[in-house]
């Protein structure tokens, strides 16, 4: 039987609806010796400010029951370097990039996504308001609703590419958030990202984190990233593209179903470089088992 | 760039060497026949709640016959999950990780290898490659700093001459593998080391005032292993070509630096 994988986003078109989540993956560049990225739906970059950051102290991470805690705080190369080198680099697969942007004030991220304007081998822009780890480095603009709409638009206006606002699940009503980033022109919405969390480490009475809270990824948030994506499913008419321990085939029909257009395996990819293959494949056996010819009827089938 | 894998290995046996401290030998298709002193590679454990892999030197390859050892210490439940293991189960690795240790530019000099408690498993299979061959140094010490248990220490006999140093003072000269080195009068002319950050520290700065070359392997937390998600980096002195900031990947540019290099 003839079978369809692929899924429209703000009118691109990717083979398929899985994709890597920022910042767990570099560019490719290091997990090319592992899989062809040219399977992917899309190659979602690590964020990049203007200017490079320094990001936080070590140590950044630590490992909690399914699951970890991040604090690398955006640390990245700048656009010149990410634009001349990562961009570049992903121009030889026949994959979607999107590039996530992040910023300390509007006016950076602004900066930065008029710096990628005429790259194209961007072909979406994922704005990261929603960073748990850097002061002022997206949360701050990201947790209030008047402020998502008011730096969607900036960012909205500034942008060549189809805009996808990524979203922090640390707020009380994650749907107004939702809803005022798609007030503000947002083209899509990308969720969820991290749960803010933190680690005492018993023997030695301190924070396992130099930052002392992190942000909590992995198969623990799966099921709080389900309930959002079908909570604000519910709510806007954008695209919703799924994030937040996505492991398997499973958890990624679970995403679909609860209203996701695409999905991102993200943490999961430190666990085994090929996880984001095993997705994809699995999807695609499960569209065969069922008989369905269409990956995108799955797309909000359970309301 | 350098090929590296993922493997499924088989457990050959494994030997608990002291209290915490465990020995496994792997037969692997590709990791071990191309793994140079200094690299690593990341365990991963079969229970995937635990889902990032853990960094382990290598503490010996064996190219020919593809055989790895690694030597660790138990230091929670992934590692405890390693020491279980027994011979005939598999145990998945991605791997050689990292650059280890500048062989070229040890070879024909006065080397002492310092390894101190973990960090002594690294050391042994560099003294195998120092000891001869197109690599051989000319003079070659390993000093080795427990806090009391001794592990190893047979295994480098063959190899070079061996110093010891515990804390407690139970075996070999009592304090750090500084006061061993004092103590034994060494006047290495480079200085090969992997242990804990004090340790480090000291030899750096004792390396900087004799003007001794110095090369450390450092230790970080780690997640993807491979240089994609920047959470391993140490800080360096100067701006690092890949980062663009003074910070560079433990696992990628690492584990092994020049002292110079690196701020501890």
């Amino acid at each position: 039987m003839s079978q369809n994988m692929s899924v429209s986003i703000a009118g691109v078109t990717l083979k398929n609806p899985v994709m890597v989540a920022s910042g767990t993956f570099g560019s490719g560049i290091e997990f090319s010796r592992f899989l062809d990225l040219s399977r992917l739906g899309a190659v979602v970059t690590k964020g990049v400010a203007i200017t490079p950051w320094e990001g936080n102290a070590t140590p950044r991470i630590c490992e909690t029951p399914s699951g970890m805690l991040n604090a690398i705080g955006l640390q990245n190369p700048g656009a010149e370097t990410f634009i001349k080198r990562d961009l570049r680099f992903l121009e030889q697969f026949d994959t979607k990039v999107i590039v996530n942007v992040c910023g300390h004030s509007a006016e950076e991220y602004v900066d930065c996504v008029r710096r990628l304007a005429d790259e194209k081998r961007a072909d979406l822009l994922e704005i990261n308001i929603s960073c748990p780890n850097v002061r002022e480095g997206g949360i701050a603009f990201g947790t209030d609703p008047k402020g998502v709409e008011r730096i969607t638009k900036e960012i909205r206006k500034a942008a060549v590419q189809p805009v996808i606002m990524k979203l922090s699940p640390n707020v009380t009503d994650i749907t107004e958030i939702a809803a005022a980033a798609e007030a503000g022109g947002a083209d899509a919405l990308s969720m969820i990202n991290t749960l803010t969390g933190m680690k005492i480490d018993v023997r030695r009475r301190t924070f396992a984190l130099a930052n002392r809270t992190g942000g909590l990824s992995g198969p623990a948030i799966h099921p709080v990233a389900v309930r959002m994506v079908w909570q604000c499913a519910q709510r806007v008419k954008i695209p919703i593209i799924g994030m937040g321990g996505i492991a398997s085939a499973e958890d990624a029909l679970e995403m679909l179903m609860a209203g996701a257009s695409a999905v991102s395996v993200g943490t999961a990819n430190f666990h085994d470089q090929t996880t984001v293959l095993q997705v994809i494949d699995g999807i695609s056996a499960y569209l065969d088992e069922n008989g369905i010819g269409d990956v995108r009827e799955l797309i909000g089938c359970v309301r | 760039m350098a090929q590296i894998y993922r493997e499924s290995a088989l457990v050959l046996g494994r030997e608990r060497l002291a209290d915490g401290i465990f020995s496994l030998r792997l037969q692997t298709e590709r990791i071990a026949a191309e793994c140079a002193p200094g690299q690593f590679v990341s365990v991963y454990c079969a229970d995937s709640s635990r889902l990032l892999p853990r960094p382990i030197s290598v503490c010996e390859a064996d190219p020919e016959k593809g055989i790895l050892r690694l030597v660790f210490r138990v230091a929670g439940k992934g590692t405890k999950e390693f020491s279980g293991l027994e011979k005939g189960d598999k145990l998945t690795l991605t791997g050689p990780l990292g650059n280890g240790f500048p062989l070229e530019k040890l070879a024909g000099r006065k080397v002492l290898l310092a390894g101190g408690g973990i960090g002594i498993p690294p050391m042994l299979q560099l003294a195998k490659a120092l000891s001869g061959g197109e690599n051989q140094a000319s003079e070659l010490t390993a000093v080795a700093g427990f806090r009391d248990c001794l592990f190893l220490t047979e295994d480098f006999s063959p190899y070079c001459r061996v110093l010891i140093a515990t804390e407690d003072g139970s075996a070999g000269t009592k304090g750090t593998v500084l006061d061993a080195m004092r103590e034994n009068d060494s006047s290495p002319e480079v200085i090969c080391a992997c242990g804990p950050a004090p340790m480090l520290r000291a030899l750096k700065q004792y390396a900087a005032e004799k003007g001794i070359e110095c090369w450390l392997s450092l230790e970080e937390k780690m997640a993807c292993g491979v240089g994609a998600c920047l959470s391993c980096v140490c800080r360096s002195a100067e701006v690092d070509e890949h980062s663009r900031v003074k910070n560079k990947r433990v696992c990628t540019e690492g584990p092994v630096f020049a002292a110079e290099e690196v701020e501890l």
